[in-house]
């Protein structure tokens, strides 16, 4: 079955404060997020420290995580959708290390996950906090780069040049050609980046059960999503929002519902559909799903249980 | 010469600050994450006498020297614990306040003399822990929007009967305003500006 809940082994490093941050740098994330929480959707300014990993390899979120996460916690760490991808299992380790807390990769199992770009398939609890790793916080900023003009658009609610962007697709493509980052309007009040999840991943955010939270370390924003808090992908009467969707289920775990990734097989144009969320897929082949390609070369490559 | 039994005593804070502080504030996000809702903050805690030791854990959590606190007149007692164990500055005036301890059942209480932010900065507002008697057996008082399932109905007790009329017109100013939480005993729950009040008129 599933790789349960893994214990962090060996104490924390006590040559770190726990969770790495210092107690006033918590204190002051705490401070923002309840702002964030208060105003959903709106971009908290926050004293953003230097982290031992570059900037743009999820600071923000792993700030957010440190100021949340208590020793009695149980985190994941997904990375488009993986598990097993360098940015999830050195952020794991990270937090395994300075706050002695256990892992998993089972969604169900975890009180924290920290994701970048996707949303879990297995649908999320209450009393979950998912804690996203945001690159750019401003949905606004491909539209106008001044800081000082985003923030008079959000403080008057003035989005009209978001909806003419979205327009400007329909009148080139015959439909908005965003497929990720697909700006949601939360709360009926602030526009807001979903982050770079696949606009497929949009509605779980929608009354989610759980707590949601972003940070951007480099853009140096917080802001949050409370559960059971509407959140609109941004669309038009005649044109209405629509997902992602796939010709063929998962080559893997045969899952008809789940976000599939491309993968090249061969050089002569071979090609085939898994789910991005590893742990998904994982859950259904050992429930005895099996999908087109289980059991080929092509699926041992990608497939960890080696059938 | 004056003897060391005369002075005020100081309670403790937290046995230990960092883990302490940890489960504290994830009750307060639980808890602002989910309007109505109660939570237990089970820290053991000395603190001054008149303030309840939920309204202590609260600002022991969150204030330091970057937060001036104000103290309604009632709970004075409390500036010098939080000047020795958070190191804050406690004001005499509300206005350049970021947090604030406030007294529920006051007739005085104006939520407008608190900073509610600006429109490019909602963030900059004060939060106010307010005190009270209990959550249970006050007046009815609806509840709904972010982080409420539908609707929820919480009765918290020894608040003055204008309480619910300011909070709703605080929250009428949303995203601006400012944000509440309660506090009584050990537990505490939160009313944030997002918050839709509905009854408040029969209520009070």
């Amino acid at each position: 079955m599933q790789k349960t809940v893994t214990p962090s082994g060996s104490p924390r490093d006590e040559a770190y404060n726990f969770a790495y941050l210092d107690e006033a740098t918590k204190r002051m994330v705490r401070r923002a997020l309840l702002k964030a929480v208060a105003v959903p959707g709106y971009q908290v300014p926050f004293g953003s420290r230097e982290m031992p990993l570059a900037r743009g390899w999820g600071t923000g979120g792993i700030q957010v995580t440190a100021a949340v996460i208590g020793p009695e916690d149980t985190l994941k760490v997904i990375d488009q959708g993986a598990d097993d991808t360098t940015n999830a299992v050195s952020i794991r380790r990270f937090f395994a290390r300075v706050a002695g807390v256990a892992t998993t990769e089972a969604t169900a199992e975890a009180s924290i996950i920290q994701t970048r770009h996707r949303i879990p398939e297995a649908p999320l609890e209450a009393g979950q906090i998912l804690v996203y790793q945001v690159p750019q916080p401003e949905p606004l900023r491909k539209l106008e780069s001044s800081e000082a003009e985003t923030r008079k658009m959000h403080a008057w609610g003035d989005y009209g040049p978001m909806y003419v962007r979205l327009y400007e697709d329909i009148a080139r493509f015959g439909h908005v050609a965003t497929t990720y980052s697909y700006p949601v309007l939360v709360n009926g009040r602030y526009v807001m980046s979903p982050s770079p999840i696949p606009k497929f991943d949009n509605p779980k955010m929608h009354m989610s059960a759980a707590l949601q939270l972003f940070g951007a370390g480099r853009e140096k924003r917080i802001y949050a999503i409370p559960p059971w808090t509407e959140v609109k992908s941004l669309d038009f009467e005649d044109h209405p929002f629509e997902v992602q969707k796939w010709d063929e289920p998962c080559a893997l775990c045969g899952a008809p519902d789940s976000y599939l990734d491309e993968v090249i097989t061969d050089d002569q144009g071979g090609r085939m559909f898994v789910c991005s969320d590893t742990h998904y897929c994982e859950g259904r082949r050992d429930a005895g799903h099996r999908g087109r390609l289980l059991g080929t070369d092509a699926g041992r490559a990608l497939a960890r249980d080696g059938e | 010469m004056q003897s060391m039994s005369s002075q005020p005593q100081l309670g403790k804070g937290f046995d230990e600050p960092v883990l302490a502080s940890q489960r504290c504030f994830r009750q307060i996000l639980a808890a602002m994450s989910e309007p109505g809702s109660v939570h237990r903050l089970g820290e053991d805690v000395e603190s001054p006498t008149g303030v309840s030791a939920a309204a202590m854990l609260v600002l022991l959590t969150l204030v330091d020297h970057e937060t001036p606190v104000w103290l309604a007149p009632r709970f004075a007692s409390a500036a010098t614990y939080l000047r020795f164990h958070c190191g804050a500055p406690v004001l005499e005036a509300p206005s350049a306040a970021t947090f604030a301890l406030v007294d529920g059942a006051s007739v005085d209480l104006d939520l407008g003399a608190f900073n509610p932010g600006d429109d490019r900065y909602p963030d900059r507002s004060a939060t106010l822990v307010v005190g009270c008697a209990a959550f249970e057996g006050g007046r009815d008082v609806s509840l709904s929007g972010p982080g409420i399932r539908g609707d929820i109905t919480v009765s918290p007790a020894g608040l003055d009967a204008a309480f619910w009329q300011k909070v709703a017109a605080n929250n009428a100013r949303y995203p601006l305003g400012v944000d509440l939480i309660l506090a009584a005993g050990n537990e505490i729950m939160c009313i944030p500006r997002s918050t839709r009040i509905a009854r408040a008129a029969e209520a009070c």
